[in-house]
């Protein structure tokens, strides 16, 4: 199962195996990690599920979802790393991916 | 003060149909709302969306599921108080007393919370500095756009709001729009108005920014906003606009004394009770074991906390369980006449 790294935003890191086909942001939500609110369920209407990926990992994951950069535009404190963990599809080829998260949703 | 039989806090899809089942069996009530629209998320975050699994409608989307609802309330008389926050709730003598940010006031013996994630609330500026602003130099909705004519008003975000009012206030102010990236995600008509203006000099456009500080001396000066490759660009201010969308927040529910679990408001599967007598928790906004947070849970825990109004609403009565196929007394209420 792939490997996932969450960072919260006071450097506390949590590794977990999340199942294939899920999304970075249900990884997160099924194992209790806090800093991911996901309001929306995944419909990606909320922006509160926003991470920073890291740089290395940033053109190796799926890409954008048309309308996931009109979602950002309202994220708290988005960079050009900035992704909505709904839309990032886990699959064997992320094993290892890390992401920041950010000070607050 | 509005006396009530129950008080409904969102007027979401699980407040609406909780309405319909105190109404069913014969309690009045009023709902609050913080938007200016009924619907909850269902019209504020996916009116379009389709929504494939409440029971005997195959597909239907949030609008058209917000507009069922409503229609199902018809035969009642329930008054709605939209772009209104419930503030405080307090016990007086067994019955609630609650305050909106209004000022609206209302006494019940039932007050059920329907709030979903919470408030919307408008999102703001990442830089603490700009709370001392808010409200004087830095606003997150317009009240009176007056006060920016003449001015210098800087406008952050890249949506319809932000677009309609650079185009509107660039009429009598000088106006500057900034936005994090190059695309805008406004209506095409209104960001070609845009560019015309920039053209001819009426506003200015910085893409790729973000506000980095505010500056000033109790009164806003100037703003700093840096750039995606962290240059940082100094612009003269009087005025700064956030339209950032919005963000749903537990907001002052945090302080009614409730047994909170996260965001969440804990309940009994019996009546959506909280831990305090006549307050409930319906819909998304409440956790018991087993939760799912799915519209039709919402209907289930609205009903049951309607029925449990009943007994603080007409102590003297005994709640009597009738079906609306056959009950006179339900009939009559729907404005139907029975066999």
């Amino acid at each position: 199962m792939p490997k996932i790294t969450y960072i919260e935003n006071n450097g506390k890191s949590h590794t977990v195996e999340v199942d294939k086909g899920l999304t970075v942001m249900e990884g997160a939500v099924q194992n209790n990690i806090p800093g991911i609110d996901a309001d929306c369920g995944g419909s990606m209407a909320c922006a509160t599920c926003h991470v920073y990926v890291k740089e290395e990992w940033y053109n190796r994951i799926n890409e954008k979802s048309e309308g996931e950069d009109d979602m950002l535009d309202q994220a708290y404190d988005p960079n050009k790393f900035s992704r909505l963990s709904c839309q990032i599809s886990v699959t064997d080829e992320i094993d290892g991916l890390v992401v920041d998260l950010p000070k607050k949703q | 003060m509005i006396k009530t039989d129950a008080l409904i806090i969102g007027a979401g899809p699980t407040g609406l149909f909780t309405a319909h089942q105190l109404n069913i069996i014969g309690l009045k009530c009023e709902v609050v709302d913080n938007l200016d629209k009924i619907g909850g998320q269902c019209i504020e975050l996916y009116p379009d969306k389709p929504i494939y699994d409440i029971p005997a409608v195959p597909e239907c989307t949030g609008e058209e599921l917000t507009k069922n609802l409503i229609n199902q309330l018809k035969p009642f008389d329930v008054k709605f108080h939209l772009n209104e926050r419930v503030d405080e709730v307090k016990n007086e003598k067994g019955q609630w007393h609650v305050k909106t940010n209004n000022g609206t006031t209302f006494s019940t013996p039932n007050v059920i919370i329907a709030g979903g994630v919470g408030s919307f609330e408008p999102r703001k500026f990442t830089a603490n500095e700009c709370e001392q602003y808010e409200g004087k130099s830095i606003f997150y909705s317009i009240k009176d756009k007056n006060i920016f004519k003449d001015k210098i008003v800087s406008i952050f975000g890249g949506g319809d709001s932000a677009l309609d009012w650079a185009v509107e206030l660039s009429a009598k102010s000088k106006v500057n729009l900034i936005h994090r990236r190059d695309e805008f995600r406004g209506a095409q008509s209104t960001l070609d108005k845009v560019y015309e203006l920039e053209k001819e000099g009426k506003i200015n456009l910085f893409t790729k920014y973000q506000l980095k500080n505010p500056k000033g001396n109790g009164r806003l000066d100037s703003i700093d906003i840096q750039h995606e490759n962290k240059e940082i660009k100094n612009l003269k201010t009087d005025y700064v606009l956030g339209f950032f969308g919005l963000i749903m927040q537990l907001g002052p529910i945090a302080n009614w004394g409730l047994n909170l679990n996260k965001k969440t408001i804990e309940v009994d599967t019996e009546k959506f009770e909280t831990n305090q007598k006549g307050i409930y928790a319906v819909g998304d906004i409440c956790s018991y074991p087993g939760k799912l947070k799915l519209i039709l849970s919402g209907f289930h825990e609205g009903a049951l906390a309607a029925r449990a109004c009943f007994n603080l609403a007409r102590p003297n009565e005994k709640y009597r369980f009738e079906f609306t196929t056959s009950s006179s007394s339900i009939l009559k209420r729907l404005g139907k006449k029975s066999d």
